[in-house]
């Protein structure tokens, strides 16, 4: 197989750069070693888009979010993602916090945002009334906002799908393959890509990717545990609730999620596996103590989801690593893509994208970047009867076209058969449970996937045209069934000595 | 279709179909049954054990039988039915809009509407179980229909957390499949299921019951690997000394049910904070007049038997409630659970009913007791009914009778209370 570019990595970064040189007459592969894409630091995360006062000006961290954060709004309305700009608050409760409040306006204002605001007093509460009533002050940011960020990358990928990327899941980067200093190509599980440029965005993997060709440096996984509630409870805040930030992170907040939820954490805490997804008693407790100083009163009855997620976070360095190798030709590493990441992610990919047009003005002078004419950057509007609750006529008249929507199969999230159907069949399609679950929904809710688990492996059986027993959760071993009935009891051969009262 | 009803019925379950076929002996004209599944029957064409009907048929049948009894009558009955039919929305004046394949969306006017629509298990989310998230973890109900409908195994060596009734039948079988079930463990010190559950699915099998055991983490990266046990405290926190590990490669979770009313709530009815079921009055009537709860939505029943006759209380009121035939008291009577009483159904008595002798009042215990009376007191302190019990536990429900006799005007609270015998 060969390509002109190899994207290595499913994140949101790698999605962006895919569909960022989708707009260009060339041909691109993403490869991705799981089953779906955004199965890392994608998928556990805060979903935030900060507005950017944390970060320096000077950095690239700072830059590229302040560039980044206007996007957000065209951008999921082409890629048709949930995005809410609902603004965030920091919260202050001393004069030693006002005064750090301060400095984040301050360096928020050098980085070029105007509309940030101290807000105190009774204000304070009008904005937020559960709020903790100690809370003092808070810095106001209108431009934060809130995305799915798994459903983000996801649209990324299938949009750079439609414009002529290739997308190849479970394919794992096992070596770059070097010849006089010069990428010629990526060894995977499936066999080798031919290839001269090489974009490492493998997120907690970037620095085993970039040993194999020859740069070192260091990615510590960062672990992160949250937990989210019922969707009854999604308006308990208004608006993204942070603490004073630290040196190390944001610190633990509490937001609504795009789709009604509530979602607490994350915690911070150094782990030694690149997939230790775990959490844990003591990481729950944290976050709930840190979560209490900005909300007293949690509702832990309505408890639906903990889970956890791993930033990639770099060793010795501050900022994101964004850069064309030294040591050889045609290889690019974007890593330690850490909070604000997800924010910068269209920028990144800009800044990947310029950096590769000089890598090729070097090595290939006869690939010719071109904007292609027929670049379609908009994704078609995958009807979701959850979004129509309130416009049944329209539903109707889709169920009139299309039976399957309605047939619903998960009552939690309202999602429908024809739903089902169309992750199955998008460009970057679902072929698990888990798949089936982040782009529909089916699963996410209160039930988690009690009643409609049983229905989607069902569908994914029939409509891939395989065993029941070979449809997994998230990729291969992770398979739901074991046997058939009474093939079990066949192969163990136990029998039942004296008659039981059964 | 016809989009005008008497009377609707939310969920076709054991609830649902004694209240249609009572409310037709109650002569309740046009009745519409509405199902989301494929088939009638609710949870029992999945519970293919024995030991339903004892009570209300006095034969023990399995579930597929049990559930076969009322739905080959609906048809004699003139009861329309609507199956794979799912309700999204009920408004407080008894419209119904549900959705299908067929019909798309239905706006459906009743004069009555009775919400039967269950309950829900909680899971492993609910109950905020550490580690990890690997296949392999399965609600026992959820694993009941991987066996039972669709014929397939979910696992081979299992872990049961939970002696709820479900759970303890799941153990055997899947034991009966050729599983390896290693352990059930329950963090109370007492089963939360029934007795002769634990003597026949468990003791039968020799599988080992833990009390006051708990799982603190799960451990496995794309399947469960194994879990860590421990022993917990008289809080219930897990005593860390005692933490073993048990390979596995499959968990059970039978812990709890949860009456399942986003639908009640939506329409603006109250619920009960510890049922999580509608407030009703002894008519299993909902403070929205003219919508009635029964079965497991309402509050989660030990036996079948017992959703049919509550079913069949609200088959006769929703006759009442039509014919217009009801006399209110003055003053609603509330019944308020005192100690160790966790909850109780009806919570309040509305009606003055010509020829009513007694009323039943159900209700569950906190904590077990031994040899003790429940008494039924007014605000004086004199008995308006009791009852004698051997034994009472969290996992089996009391019922008391109350004597319609004794209950004047202007009664306000009837006080459950506890006496040792």
């Amino acid at each position: 197989m060969k390509a002109d570019v190899v994207i290595i990595g499913g994140g949101v970064i790698g999605a962006s750069i895919a569909r960022e040189l989708s707009r260009y007459s060339l041909n691109v592969i993403l490869i991705e070693k799981e089953d779906d894409v955004a199965m890392g630091t994608s998928k556990g995360n805060s979903g935030i888009i900060h507005a950017g006062y944390n970060a320096d000006f000077r950095t690239l961290k700072g830059r590229l979010n302040i560039k980044s954060n206007p996007r957000f709004d065209k951008l999921c309305q082409d890629l048709k993602v949930r995005f809410k700009r609902i603004g965030s608050l920091v919260v202050g409760f001393t004069q030693k916090d006002f005064r750090k409040l301060k400095e984040l306006k301050e360096n928020g204002e050098k980085n070029g945002i105007k509309n940030l605001e101290i807000i105190r007093g009774p204000k304070l509460f009008e904005l937020e009334p559960n709020l903790n009533l100690q809370a003092k002050y808070a810095l106001y940011a209108p431009s934060a906002g809130i995305i799915s960020p798994y459903k983000f990358t996801i649209a990324l990928a299938d949009n750079a799908v439609i414009n002529g990327v290739k997308v190849l899941l479970e394919t794992e980067a096992k070596n770059i393959r070097i010849k006089e200093k010069q990428v010629c190509g990526v060894v995977t599980n499936r066999g080798l890509v031919e290839t001269r440029l090489i974009i490492n965005a493998a997120g907690l993997y970037a620095d085993e990717i970039a040993k194999t060709a020859g740069d070192s440096f260091k990615i510590n996984p960062l672990k992160g545990e949250y937990q989210l509630f019922d969707k009854q409870w999604g308006s308990l805040v208004n608006h993204i609730l942070f603490p004073i930030p630290t040196k190390l992170s944001k610190g633990i907040l509490v937001a609504p999620t795009v789709h009604g939820n509530l979602l607490i954490g994350p915690n911070s805490c150094r782990v030694k596996e690149k997939d230790d997804l775990s959490t844990s008693k003591a990481g729950i407790k944290e976050v709930h103590t840190g979560t209490r100083k900005l909300i007293p009163h949690l509702p832990h009855q309505d408890l639906i989801s903990s889970f956890a997620g791993l930033r990639a976070d770099i060793e010795g360095r501050d900022d994101f690593v964004i850069e064309a190798s030294k040591k050889i030709r045609g290889f690019i590493n974007v890593a330690g893509i850490e909070s604000p990441g997800l924010s910068s992610a269209p920028a990144i990919a800009e800044m990947v994208c310029s950096i590769l047009k000089e890598v090729v003005k070097e090595i290939s002078p006869q690939l010719e970047l071109n904007h292609k004419d027929d670049f379609i950057k908009i994704l078609p509007e995958q009807p979701k009867f959850a979004d129509y609750l309130d416009k049944k006529g329209e539903w109707q008249e889709i169920v009139e076209k299309d039976a399957d929507y309605g047939e619903i199969i998960c009552r939690c999230e309202k999602v429908s058969k024809g739903e089902v159907l169309g992750a199955i069949y998008q460009p970057v399609p679902a072929r698990s449970l888990d798949a089936i679950k982040r782009r529909t929904r089916a699963g996410m809710g209160r039930c988690q996937g009690g009643f409609c688990s049983p229905r989607v492996l069902k569908i994914l059986s029939e409509e891939l045209k395989i065993s029941p027993l070979r449809i997994n959760k998230k990729g291969p071993g992770s398979e739901v069934l074991k046997t058939k009935t009474k093939d079990m009891i066949k192969e163990t051969g136990v029998k039942f000595k004296n008659e039981a009262r059964v | 279709m016809k989009l005008e009803y008497d009377l609707v019925i939310i969920g076709g379950g054991p609830a649902g179909l004694a209240v249609a076929l009572e409310a037709k002996r109650n002569a309740v004209k046009d009745v519409l049954l509405l199902e989301r599944d494929k088939y009638l029957g609710g949870i029992l064409p999945q519970c293919i054990h024995n030991g339903f009907g004892l009570q209300y048929f006095k034969e023990e049948l399995t579930g597929p039988e049990y559930a076969e009894r009322f739905i080959s009558k609906l048809n004699d009955n003139q009861i329309d039915v609507k199956t794979e039919t799912m309700v999204i929305e009920i408004t407080p004046d008894k419209r119904i809009i549900a959705i299908n394949r067929d019909d798309g969306l239905l706006y459906i006017q009743a004069k009555a509407v009775v919400l039967a629509m269950g309950c829900r298990e909680r899971t492993r989310e609910a109950i905020a179980i550490p580690g990890n998230r690997p296949a392999g973890i399965f609600t026992a109900g959820t694993a009941q229909r991987y066996i039972n409908i669709e014929g397939y195994m979910p696992g081979r060596e299992v872990v049961v957390l939970g002696s709820g009734d479900i759970g303890m039948i799941m153990a055997r079988r899947m034991t009966l499949e050729g599983a390896k079930v290693k352990a059930v463990l329950e963090i109370m010190p007492f089963s939360t299921g029934l007795i002769r559950n634990k003597v026949q699915c468990l003791d039968d099998f020799n599988i080992p019951l833990k009390f006051n055991h708990t799982i603190t983490r799960i451990e496995g990266g794309k399947r469960v690997e194994k879990v860590a046990v421990a022993q917990v405290d008289k809080n219930l926190q897990a005593i860390p000394e005692t933490e073993e590990e048990i390979s596995c490669d499959t968990i059970l979770l039978s812990v709890g049910l949860i009456p399942e009313n986003e639908l009640t709530g939506e329409a603006g009815i109250k619920l009960d904070q510890v049922t999580r079921g509608p407030i009703v009055n002894e008519n299993r009537e909902t403070e929205l007049e003219g919508i009635f709860a029964c079965g497991n939505v309402l509050h989660v029943h030990d036996l079948a038997d017992f959703v049919t006759e509550e079913g069949e209380i609200v088959g006769r009121a929703v006759g009442e409630y039509l014919k217009r035939n009801r006399k209110f008291r003055s003053q609603s009577i509330k019944i308020v659970p005192g100690d160790n009483i966790a909850y109780v159904v009806p919570q309040h008595i509305d009606f003055i009913v010509p020829g009513r002798k007694k009323i039943k009042i159900f209700m569950r215990v906190k904590k077990p007791v031994e040899r003790i009376r429940i008494n039924l007191l007014d605000d004086k302190g004199r008995v308006l009914g009791s009852c004698k019990k051997r034994i009472v536990t969290p996992g089996e429900i009391v019922s008391v009778y109350l004597a319609e006799v004794l209950l004047d005007n202007k009664l306000k609270n009837i006080i459950i209370s506890i006496k040792r015998d």
